[in-house]
């Protein structure tokens, strides 16, 4: 099981390093939204929970992108087939693209979440780092199952680019609602705000619920 | 496949029931004390809330039981399960909308958690069909269907939690206190029309799937009849067509 699911990552992460299909164009799109969201909103700073709003759905609709391209090559050019003839486990398959997804997100937050503080962010994170670090990576770790699953229910089907959108988003509201709510004291122009740590264990439930549940389904989603 | 029986009686007790329920409402039970006479659409929307979201989960059970089966009637239950708790959803939306107007005097209140959490359920639910749509081969289709019932049926009680975690506690909470506040005479009421909405909804469940699945096999019958090009080839359906 570990050699496959290594063998399926760095695959990706091949396909990926050469194609460039998936991460420039998350990463496009978050600063473009950034850019969009300073003159929708008319301003030049943000900070508290207006900011932790709009990086957290500017985060989510770019994973967006990337669920939707997540099993594009599977599905176009025969890797399903592939896969389903070798001898492995299954759900190597879910394990592996879920992982290559958390490091699409990460890879994609290294550049937009600096981005983010440069362009809009008003007072800057400073002593917050280490707690929203780990809002990120928990919350990116539900957007990477969830999307994993998504994404691979709406590649087999007519209209992938309607599908997967229309059911991810309303799967995730729980995730903006906690990362939200974990992070808007972070960017408080006080700074003295609590840190609501209830919001990071809901985001690991989350997590926990929805890895389990999507590793239990997943096989299905494969079956010929 | 018999889904026809004891459809007679429960058509019956479901009609009683309802009946029974709104002649409460209107003659037995007392206004309230804040809000008066609006209180009473509490007796409808509650109890339509409350069997939507059993339907959905109950959607997400019939999956389960396809997954492990590979029972064609199960992703059926299933599919009618959800289809009519969505139509339900829509009352549920409808009649949410209607109190909160007359008691907050918005139509909308968006820091109210179970309003709320109810919308984001029914916007995931209401891509079950397009869903559906989208996939040509039933086999597939049938898979598929499940694995969403599922995970969306999971989804349903976390949302809840997350959503009342994140908002202050202004929607009445009438579910918790019913042993405590509710009056007698308001609590047989809202168990009534509960008990006429969750018959309502069996019944109405049941006579789909009769329907559902007399038509599918009016077709296959029609086919031994006439053989394949007697028939006019299945139009493209997010409904089950095999059984």
């Amino acid at each position: 099981m570990r050699a496959t699911v290594s063998a399926l990552i760095r695959k990706d992460l091949r396909l990926e390093r050469r194609s460039f299909e998936s991460v420039p164009a998350m990463l496009m799109f978050s600063v473009s939204t950034f850019v969009l969201f300073h003159f929708g909103l008319d301003r030049g700073s943000l900070e508290g929970d207006l900011a932790a709003g709009v990086l957290w759905v500017t985060v989510l609709l770019a994973s967006v992108l990337g669920m939707n391209r997540l099993f594009v090559a599977e599905q176009e050019q025969g890797g399903f087939d592939g896969f389903l003839m070798a001898p492995v486990d299954r759900t190597a398959l879910f394990v592996a693209k879920a992982v290559v997804l958390f490091c699409f997100l990460v890879a994609v937050e290294l550049v937009a979440v600096p981005a983010f503080v440069i362009l809009l962010l008003e007072p800057g994170p400073g002593q917050a780092l280490p707690e929203l670090l780990a809002v990120l990576l928990l919350a990116d770790a539900g957007i990477a199952v969830v999307g994993t699953l998504v994404g691979a229910l709406g590649v087999q089907t007519r209209a992938r680019d309607l599908i997967v959108p229309l059911i991810a988003l309303p799967l995730l509201v729980p995730v903006v609602i906690a990362a939200a709510e974990a992070s808007s004291p972070l960017f408080a122009a006080g700074g003295a705000d609590p840190f609501p740590g209830r919001w990071l264990l809901v985001l690991a439930l989350y997590d926990a619920v929805f890895g389990l549940l999507a590793y239990a389904v997943f096989d299905f989603l494969l079956e010929e | 496949m018999t889904f026809g029986r004891g459809l007679r009686a429960l058509s019956i007790a479901s009609a009683v029931l309802i009946t029974g329920a709104f002649a409460l409402v209107f003659f037995y039970a007392p206004n309230d004390a804040d809000q008066g006479f609006i209180q009473k659409i509490f007796y409808v929307h509650v109890p339509l809330a409350i069997v939507a979201l059993c339907g959905f989960v109950a959607g997400g059970i019939y999956g389960i039981r396809h997954l492990r089966s590979g029972d064609r009637a199960d992703d059926l239950r299933s599919y009618v399960a959800i289809h009519i708790s969505l139509v339900l959803a829509v009352g549920v939306l409808i009649t949410g909308s209607i109190w909160a107007r007359a008691a907050w005097g918005h139509w909308w209140v968006w820091d109210e958690p179970t309003l709320v959490s109810f919308l984001i359920v029914f916007l995931l639910y209401a891509c079950y069909q397009p869903l559906r749509f989208s996939i040509e081969d039933p086999e597939r289709q049938a898979r598929y269907a499940s694995v969403f019932a599922i995970v969306a049926g999971a989804f349903v009680p976390l949302n809840f939690m997350a959503v009342r975690m994140a908002e202050s506690l202004t929607h009445p909470r009438v579910l918790s206190t019913t042993g405590g506040s509710m009056p007698g005479e308001m609590r047989l009421t809202f168990l009534v029309a509960l008990a006429g909405m969750g018959c309502l909804f069996v019944t109405l469940w049941k006579y789909e799937l009769a329907s559902k699945s007399a038509s599918i096999q009016l077709r296959s019958l029609k086919r031994r009849l006439a053989g394949d090009d007697g028939l006019a080839p299945l139009t493209r359906s997010a409904a089950p067509q095999q059984l």
